[in-house]
Order: C-alpha cells, then structure tokens, then sequence
C-alpha cells in the first residue's frame, strides 16, 4: 500500500524549466568565453600574425601606405564603390570559418580556418598588384603557395582546373542584395596556374591578420593577372575537369575573359591598359606584361594567342 | 517684402541669385578643402574627375528642369537662375576637361587624340564639352540681342544633345553597377519626354484652332500663339519674348 506523503517542496519554489537551463547555457557560454580568452591570440583583424618568415618574393618597390590598400577595394560584396567595402566588411564573421575542398581530389577535406592558417609556414610576400581598371598598388601579403594546399588533398588525372568560391550570405555581404553580379563569386585558374609558386592563398597584409575589406580571411593572390581574379572570403575550392564560367565573364564575356593576364598590349574594350596609375603616385607608369612577372610566368602561354585568350 | 512662390520679389530672386552662386561653388571649395587636408582618399585624381563629372551632368539636368517647373507650376522664377546652372554645369564640365588633361594625362596629346578617337565614352563626353562652349559663348544678353530670341531659341535647343551625350559618356565608363547612370537617364528621359508631350499638344492644340479659323473664316493672331515651350532661354530675356 502506496501512502501519499505531501512534497516539502511547494509548488511555487520550484525554478521553472526555462529559467533553469537558461541558467545553465550562461553558465556554459561563461565558461566559453573565458576558455575563448585563453586561446592564442591572432584572429581578429589588424593583430600580429605570428611566425611570419621573409620570402624571396619581395618587390623593392615601395609599398602602398596600409590605408590605402585597406580603404580602397574592389569588393562588390560591400558595395560597387571603392570605399563601401571598408566601411560595411565589419559585418563579415572570419570565425567559424571553413574552406571545403572538394571535386576531382583523392582526399576531399573541409578545412577549418585556424588549420588552414597552421597548414604551411606563413610567409610575406610583396606582390605588385593591378587593377583592371588601370590602378596599381604595391601589397605586403601574408599567406602561403595555393600548391602547398593542392597537394595535400591529390588532385586526381581529371582535374584541369580549380574554381574558387567567395562565400554567399547577403546578411553579412549587404552587396549581395543587389543583382549588380551574379552570386557568389565565382573564379577559376588552370591547374598550372593554380600550382605556380607565385600563387598565393594569402591570410594577411602588412605582417597582420587581413582586414575584412581585403578578403578576409583567406584569399587568393595572383599577381600577374588583374586583381579580379583573385578570389576573396573563399569558403569553396573546387577541382573540374572543365573551365569554370567566373562571375566577371558572365557578366561581359567581350570584357573580361578566363586569363585576365596583366597585359599592356591588349585593351579593355572601353579603355587603354597600356599605363597604369600606381596608387600615390602623379605619373601614370607603362604597365609591365604580366605585370612585371613575365619571367615566371610567361612560358605557361607559350603558344597561345594572348589576344584571343585574354 | 511676401515670399510668394509663384512670383518672388525682385530683391528676394536678386538674394537667391548670390546664394545659389555660392551653393553652386561649394563642390570646387570642398575639392579644394579636401585636397589641402588630403581627403581626397587613394585616388585623389580618380575622384577629382568623378566629382566635377557628377556636377557637370547634375547641374544640366536642373537646368531642363526650370521649362517644366514653369509649365507645370507655373513657376517663372526658376528661369533667372538658369544662366547661372549653365554657366557652372560648363564650368565643372571644363574643370572635369582639364582635370583628365593635367592631372590624368599630364599633357600626353598623343594619348589623348587616341583616347578621344578609340574611346567612345570619351569621344561622346568630348563632343558634349565642344557643344557646350558656343551655348556657354552665347549666354549673355548681349549676344541673345545679337542673334536674335528665335535663332538664340534653336542653338540652345543643343542642350538636349549635350545631356544626352553626358548620360551616355557616364553610362558606357561605369564597369558594372549602372545604378547611378540609369537614374541620370530615367531624369532626362522624364524632361525630355515632358517636353515632347508639350509640343504634341500645342500641335494639336494649334491645329485645331486652326480649323476653326478656317470654318469660322475670321482672321487674325490665334490666341494660342506663343513662343515654343522648347524655350531654353533665360527667365529675364524670356520675360521679353513672352507675351
């Protein structure tokens, strides 16, 4: 026989289910942010990168002023004009980040950010960069060979070329709410070209973390082409056997081809690329064949009509 | 003195005359301020051209915009102020000139002769700075007397070309984003347009009267005669071809 003993406990003192776990998540979002404090320093932007080695590609132009390269940016993400991006990337979260590598690869992998940055010793490299649009600057960047990537995850016989995709999420890119480009971002590079040592994956600028405006936090740089061919907030690596179609040449095909290579001899259909306005400078300079590296790079178009394949 | 909207004192037009001027000339101040403090961003030149571009297009649509005004509202007022936005949409136009002849081309005459000749934009924006100079030339009332209202009436009606062209020029430079050229182009297309349905109808309008004329045979000036609505001429001196 079951006798029914009234509970001491009356019903009113009981802390309610919500409140109860409520409290709890704080207690664990607390311990979070303090475990979060501990961690190594270096993700936000401006902050020191550490272990950043002197590479042999180092430019003995003087470089751009940092606030020049970071207040001055092609990034339609943030908006088509040049100081959009620097005042509204602040919406852009680096962190969780990952890049998923993926296609014609015999070790497909979703790589964090931090292992990302962990991948291959970091190095600074200044590259001369050009603009389609007939400006120039001088960029201290911090990163690592794209090949260094390449060859971890074994690109398979298939694989031909690599597209890169910017990441797509119009809450943090206000940019993307305007159809002024069609979303994400997409470019590619031929699979010789992916592999050149002067490829790079860069995750800094100036010795620190990149800065949102400039891509963060991981972009590639490939110094003998425009600079719009250089992928920024990349969240998709994608080896294919078939040229991929990128956002600029879908968007005028007569304007911006495949190879978009630094080239003074061949136009923009609307104006002239053979000068070049170095930023902070008066005179316009001649812009240089594959924008100075043509002794690199030059014998990965042997043969082919540059005018054709421009 | 009564601040009447549809016909202002004549001292209260004579003060909004000299601010307006003052209004009109602080794009160039700014320029300047911010070119002395070094605000004018990485590409100073760049935004230069950008800049004195803008008001040049800007301050011609206005200045198509005073016919309406006077048409729709009744408003004459906006006239008097009209020499003075043509005058300075031809001063930024030429400063955006001498901006890419200075300190965009520093003088490259070879690059420029190709430029204008190879590059559409530039050959239409050129060509409108050209069109604008006899306008700019015969805008002061000396030489409206001397040409004489009707044929002063026809040269200024190139106004409607020169901003056709300033659109084009700004459209076919923008890369991609031609947000800011199509608002440009949706305005012109509404002042034009607005003035293509004026005359429609005072043709109609004028036919009709002339019917009557005819059935009724009296003769004499149609009541319906006055000056072309096309009318680009300055509120004072069109004050004295207006009946």
């Amino acid at each position: 026989m079951l006798i029914k003993k009234p509970s001491d406990i009356r019903p009113s003192e009981i802390t309610p289910r919500e409140l109860f776990y409520g409290r709890r998540r704080f207690l664990q979002l607390a311990a979070g942010a303090s475990a979060l404090a501990l961690l190594p320093p270096g993700l936000a932007a401006g902050e020191k990168l550490p272990d950043v080695r002197k590479s042999d590609y180092v430019l003995p132009d003087k470089t751009t002023p940092y606030e020049d390269i970071t207040r001055y940016n092609n990034f339609y993400e943030f908006g088509t004009d040049k100081e959009s991006p620097a005042k509204l990337a602040g919406s852009l979260k680096t962190r969780p980040w990952t890049v998923a590598v993926e296609g014609e690869v015999r070790k497909p992998k979703t790589y964090d950010i931090d292992e990302l940055l962990k991948l291959a010793p970091l190095e600074e490299r200044v590259y001369r960069l050009r603009c389609v649009e007939a400006w120039s600057m001088v960029v201290p960047w911090v990163g690592f060979p794209l090949a260094e990537l390449i060859r971890r995850v074994e690109p398979t016989g298939n694989a031909k070329f690599v597209e890169f995709t910017t990441l797509l999420d119009p809450a943090q890119m206000p940019g993307q709410r305007s159809a002024v480009l069609d979303w994400p971002y997409v470019e590619g590079l031929r699979m010789d070209e992916a592999m050149h040592p002067l490829t790079l994956l860069a995750v800094g600028l100036y010795g620190e973390v990149l800065p949102n405006q400039n891509g963060a936090p991981i972009r590639l740089v490939v110094p003998w082409k425009y600079g719009f061919k250089s992928a920024k907030s990349i969240v998709r690596i994608r080896f294919v056997e078939k040229q991929p179609v990128s956002t600029w040449m879908k968007a005028g095909a007569r304007e911006y081809g495949f190879y978009a290579n630094v080239n003074p001899e061949v136009d923009h259909p609307r104006w002239s690329q053979a000068k070049e306005r170095r930023i902070g400078e008066f005179f316009k300079r001649p812009t240089l064949p594959f924008n100075g590296y043509g002794d690199q790079v030059a014998q990965l178009y042997a043969g082919m009509d540059l005018r054709k394949f421009f | 003195m009564v601040m009447n909207i549809r016909n202002p004192h004549p001292k209260t037009i004579a003060a909004l005359k000299r601010g307006l001027f003052l209004i009109l000339s602080i794009p160039l101040f700014k320029l300047i301020a911010d070119g002395v403090l070094d605000q004018l961003g990485a590409n100073p030149i760049e935004k230069i051209t950008r800049t004195t571009g803008y008001w040049t297009l800007t301050l011609l649509l206005v200045t198509l915009a005073v016919t309406p005004l006077r048409r729709f509202f009744g408003w004459s007022w906006p006239g008097r102020f009209r020499r003075m936005l043509g005058l300075f949409a031809f001063f930024y136009g030429c400063l955006h000139f001498l901006t890419y002849l200075v300190l965009d081309q520093f003088f490259d005459w070879a690059g420029i002769v190709k430029d204008i000749a190879k590059r559409p934009y530039i050959t239409v924006g050129f060509t409108a700075l050209l069109l604008l100079v006899p306008l700019a030339v015969t805008s002061t009332d000396g030489m409206i007397r001397r040409l004489g209202g009707k044929r002063w009436r026809v040269l200024h009606r190139l106004v409607y070309l020169i901003a056709i062209l300033g659109v084009v020029h700004f459209w076919w430079l923008v890369k991609k984003d031609i947000s800011r050229p199509a608002i440009d182009a949706a305005i012109l297309a509404l002042l034009l347009g607005f003035r293509m349905m004026d005359a429609v109808r005072k043709q109609v309008s004028g036919a009709r009267s002339e019917e009557k004329r005819k059935s009724s045979n009296i003769d004499g000036p149609s009541s319906s005669r006055h000056p072309p609505g096309l009318s680009v001429l300055d509120g004072k001196a069109h004050s004295e071809t207006t009946p």
